[in-house]
């Protein structure tokens, strides 16, 4: 890669939606190995807590390299249905992660760091 | 164990015609999945994924036309194959009046259409008073996030459902019901109670019934309709009942995701499903097989509890701004008109912050994500929601009218002229009546599957 890319660009579907009243969750479907890597190192309870501002240790990360996907599960940070709650199905909550840019040039890098990683 | 006892045969099919009933489908569904021999046809009635309001009203999401059209269907196609029809979470969130509300549009259909079948309907509704025994024995537990159920919340609940496995079903269809109306009901249990009836290994039959909940969601093309599945004792096939579209390994597989905290292993009332050692092998372009599914019994049966109160009463308002000189200050903007109306409902109303709320949305800019959007542009033009929240309407509308003027009128506080903005609608404002939220997220214990529910039917004599 020469240009930078977001993870939504590189993916088939980042996309998020409630699981159940309480839970939100989000996949980011990759569309290959090369790029489920990439995903997968990306991907951290870190960078998860920082866009979502939710705390690192009520993330749920499944790493599922058999479909290329990695699927986070959190609880909703506003209950659904609530004064405060704009998005009733969570079905807009992927942008923030879809958005993140993948570094460039260091793809080979990352998919080395990315290998084995335990979260 | 010296015996080798050989696999039992048989196997049951099932079809879902849509993933919800009024959704609609082709009637082609219906002809098609009939030639491929169902034993039962099910099909979901409620989901709580719309959001609280269902629970809280008891009132409906599908409207009643598009149900009456799917039941005229169903009822025809079970009647005349001689095969049950189960519906699930009748009415959107399986309150008395959802089962009662489906049961007269059957009944009517029945009446039409010159069909005689046995109508049962499981009511699944639950009273504050037979809860607190559970709740002061400690037999009523959180589900995370959630913390301990107290009273004060259960007595907030203006509706309580209990969600219902598989056995009060089964027991109706023992006791001879052609068509099951079933209040809140687990997404799973209405495909999964007449297999495991004749006998199909749990494991199985539970991954089945979790992979075609959804209808069509499982295939490669999402709004298809209607799927089928065949549960046997090495496992289950299912396949998509439009023609052009595939069901594969993938497609079935991405399917656990689906609005799952974890895609691996799921809690149903009586047990938990796990899919962790499932494989999923391509049968034919658009059949996929599934083997490896278990279930593993639970040492306590438990029932999850769903509830709905009352926030308040809601008002809401809309103004549209196209000045870029405002736009270009927007965040600004919206802050001063909280400021001041905060300031103007303590003057005239006297209202502490506690008795009132209010959600400033600024549709165009970020009203969806709000501080997790990660980039807000300046808008072109933005529609702002003004959403109040207070203990009665008359006090919702009457913080709403001393917004009114502010939504109409103010300034940021770089202009020195006064600019008038677009309301939408005379007047701005809508009384959006309660509100409601999901309170409860606990499962309660019990001693058996059915004592939590009502099953009421005719007497069979055949």
């Amino acid at each position: 890669m020469t240009d930078s890319s977001t993870l939504g660009e590189l993916a088939i579907e980042v996309r998020s939606k409630n699981a159940g009243p309480f839970w939100l969750t989000l996949e980011a479907f990759m569309p290959d190995d090369r790029t489920y890597r990439i995903a997968d190192a990306l991907i951290t309870a870190e960078l998860i807590s920082e866009l979502y501002h939710v705390a690192a240790e009520s993330l749920r990360i499944f790493r599922i390299p058999d479909l290329c996907v990695v699927k986070v599960s959190f609880p909703r940070p506003v209950v659904q249905g609530g004064l405060h709650d704009r998005d009733m199905h969570a079905g807009q909550h992927h942008v923030p992660l879809a958005g993140v840019v993948v570094p460039p040039t260091e793809d080979d890098d990352l998919i080395t760091k990315g290998r084995g990683r335990d979260d | 164990m010296t015996r080798q006892p050989s696999p039992p045969r048989g196997s049951v099919g099932i079809l879902v015609p849509a993933g919800m009933l009024g959704a609609g489908f082709h009637p082609d569904t219906i002809t098609r999945g009939l030639s491929l021999g169902p034993d039962v046809i099910a099909v979901d009635g409620g989901s709580t994924d719309s959001g609280p309001y269902y629970l809280g009203t008891g009132r409906a999401k599908t409207t009643e036309r598009a149900v009456r059209h799917d039941l005229r269907l169903l009822l025809a196609a079970a009647s005349g194959a001689g095969i049950p029809l189960v519906i699930g979470s009748c009415g959107t969130s399986g309150t008395d009046s959802g089962v009662e509300w489906i049961a007269d549009i059957v009944h009517g259909i029945c009446l039409e259409a010159g069909l005689d079948l046995t109508v049962a309907k499981i009511f699944s509704e639950q009273r504050t008073e037979t809860l607190l025994p559970a709740l002061d024995r400690g037999a009523i537990h959180p589900l995370p996030p959630s913390i301990e159920l107290d009273r004060a919340t259960l007595d907030r609940c203006v509706h309580i459902v209990g969600v219902m496995g598989h056995e009060p079903i089964e027991q109706a269809l023992r006791g001879g019901a052609d068509v099951v109306l079933a209040g809140r009901a687990t997404d799973t249990a209405v495909s999964a109670a007449v297999p495991l009836m004749r006998g199909m290994p749990p494991g199985p039959t539970w991954h089945a019934a979790k992979i075609i909940e959804c209808g069509g969601l499982c295939t490669t093309d999402p709004r298809s309709g209607g799927v089928f599945a065949r549960i046997d004792h090495g496992g289950f096939t299912v396949e998509p009942l439009d023609l052009d579209t595939s069901c594969t390994p993938m497609s079935v597989a991405a399917h656990m995701l689906y609005e799952t905290a974890d895609p691996y292993r799921m809690r149903e009332p009586g047990g938990t499903i796990d899919v962790t050692e499932a494989r999923y092998m391509p049968v034919n372009d658009r059949v996929v097989r599934v083997e490896g599914s278990r279930f593993e019994p639970a040492e306590q049966y438990t029932v999850k509890l769903e509830g709905a109160a009352i926030t308040g009463y809601e008002t809401v308002s809309f103004v549209g701004i196209r000045d870029p000189q405002v736009l270009r200050g927007i965040d600004e903007w919206a802050g001063l008109l909280r400021k001041l109306l905060a300031e103007r409902v303590v003057q005239v109303l006297g209202l502490v912050p506690e008795e009132w709320d209010a959600d400033i949305r600024l549709y165009g800019y970020n009203a969806v994500l709000g501080e997790l959007d990660p980039a807000p542009a300046t808008p072109q033009e933005v529609g702002v929601m003004l959403l109040v929240n207070a203990r009665d309407q008359q006090t919702a509308t009457a913080i709403s009218q001393l917004a009114n003027p502010l939504l109409l009128h103010l300034p940021t506080p770089a202009m020195n002229h006064l600019p008038s903005f677009a309301f939408a609608t005379s007047p701005a404002h809508i009384d959006r009546g309660a509100a409601y939220e999901f309170v409860l997220n606990h499962v309660v214990d019990t001693d058996s599957p059915t004592e939590l529910f009502r099953l009421e039917m005719p007497e069979v004599t055949r």
